[in-house]
């Protein structure tokens, strides 16, 4: 069974290290949006989860997974959408919203308003809802008046 | 089993159970309301709206996408021969075979009659789908989950538009009225219980829209009541959609929605 793990071992270190499509300062591991990587029946099967229902990266990262596989030289591979349990941003690790911020993003904190990831402050204002992505939300800082997506809560 | 002719390309024929029609009601519910919000693409009041309106119908896509493969997964586990898609759903077929209640298929109008009928879409689904949650089969309860998240964006951004209008200009309080009075009387539809569905939500299997109809009134309410708009609840309702029964603009939102699949049988990307 050494080769199978093997397998599985190089195929989740290839899944996990691709980026994101639309935030590709963070890989789909960090976040959360890859599931497992398991080699069944022969087949590299790799589970994702969509973050929101309609999120159109959700194919791109699918199409990513199959063609960084087949490049690898893995030619049964499977990818598959699991619905539960649901994603959610509370999984995100520290580092992972350290990144964020790093990348000009206000990341998620439950309860909390999001403060200017360039300044630090914690004047900002909601300009719209729906921002660049539908996981993100449109503010503006009133300190350094620089405009920011922030990450929201999910 | 009755012959079940199916022009290839053409119609298909569902084999609907209790529960099949529980999921393709509430899948059509959030298509075609999808579908009518991606209509504003382009034309919205602002930039900000225009995505807003945009992510709001994907959401909804999105979620009548998992139901559609839900509903997929159903028919082929009685009939395997079937192959049914989520696709087969949503584009093959006609008025009479779609299940959503008659608010979601009711024309944009102008913004307030869109985000009014949006108000009173998202009211009801986050209270259903919150309720949703404690359903038997893990795999709805997941989806109840998302789409919860999901909805209760829906509902403040819908909500806060609503009372931003009401509470606004001499015009857009006229308009926002105007809307409300309009369409109150589709909301009552969201709440039927559907008789053969009974044994289902017996079961935990789904949950009973009816339960709610109080929390949602007091919601609407609590909402008209910022807004200072005056709500009264119609002593009858719309209905009919979820037997199939629809207006006429059902049938024109299809022929665009399902135009380009019916012009060529099978084409993908």
């Amino acid at each position: 069974m050494v080769n199978e793990t093997t397998a599985q071992e190089t195929a989740w270190a290839i899944a996990s290290a691709l980026p994101d499509p639309e935030i590709p300062a963070l890989t789909i591991a960090e976040l959360g949006i890859l599931r497992s990587v398991e080699l069944m029946e022969g087949v590299i099967t790799v589970s994702i989860t969509p973050t929101y229902s309609g999120c159109p990266a959700t194919e791109m990262i699918k199409g990513d997974i199959e063609t960084a596989l087949r490049d690898a030289g893995f030619s049964a591979v499977a990818v598959r959408l699991i619905h539960s349990p649901a994603w959610t941003t509370d999984t995100l690790s520290a580092a992972t919203l350290e990144k964020l911020r790093a990348e000009g993003i206000a990341p998620p904190h439950r309860g909390q308003a999001p403060h200017c990831p360039l300044c630090g402050s914690s004047a900002v204002e909601q300009i719209a809802a729906f921002g660049s992505t539908p996981c993100k939300s449109l503010w503006r800082c009133i300190t350094c008046r620089e405009p920011f997506d922030h990450f929201k809560c999910h | 089993m009755s012959a079940i002719c199916e022009v290839p390309g053409g119609n298909i024929a569902v084999a609907e159970t209790p529960m099949l029609r529980w999921v393709l009601a509430y899948a059509d519910d959030a298509l075609i309301l999808g579908h009518r919000l991606s209509e504003w693409c382009s034309r919205a009041p602002s930039m900000e709206e225009d995505m807003a309106l945009a992510n709001l119908g994907l959401d909804l896509l999105g979620q009548a996408r998992f139901l559609y493969s839900h509903a997929a997964t159903l028919e082929n586990a009685a009939q395997p021969a079937l192959e049914r898609s989520e696709d087969d759903y949503a584009y093959r077929r006609d008025a009479p075979q779609f299940r959503n209640a008659l608010l979601v298929e009711q024309p944009n109008g102008d913004f307030a009659a869109t985000m009014v009928r949006h108000m009173l879409y998202a009211s009801f689904a986050d209270l259903y789908w919150r309720a949703s949650l404690a359903v038997s089969d893990p795999a709805i309860a997941a989806f109840a989950a998302r789409s919860e998240k999901e909805i209760a964006y829906h509902e403040r951004h819908a909500a806060d538009w609503v009372i931003r209008l009401g509470d606004g200009t001499a015009e857009s309080r006229r308009r926002a009225q105007s809307a409300l009075d309009g369409l109150l009387a589709f909301a009552d539809e969201l709440f039927e219980t559907e008789a053969d569905q009974l044994p289902l939500m017996a079961a935990g299997a789904i949950i009973d829209p009816a339960r709610l109809r109080d929390a949602y009134r007091h919601r609407i309410e609590q909402i008209c009541a910022r807004a200072t708009l005056s709500l009264a609840w119609p002593r009858w309702h719309q209905s009919g959609g979820r037997q199939g029964r629809h207006g006429e603009h059902l049938g024109h939102l299809l022929a665009e929605l399902q135009f380009l699949p019916r012009a060529y049988p099978g084409a993908s990307w």
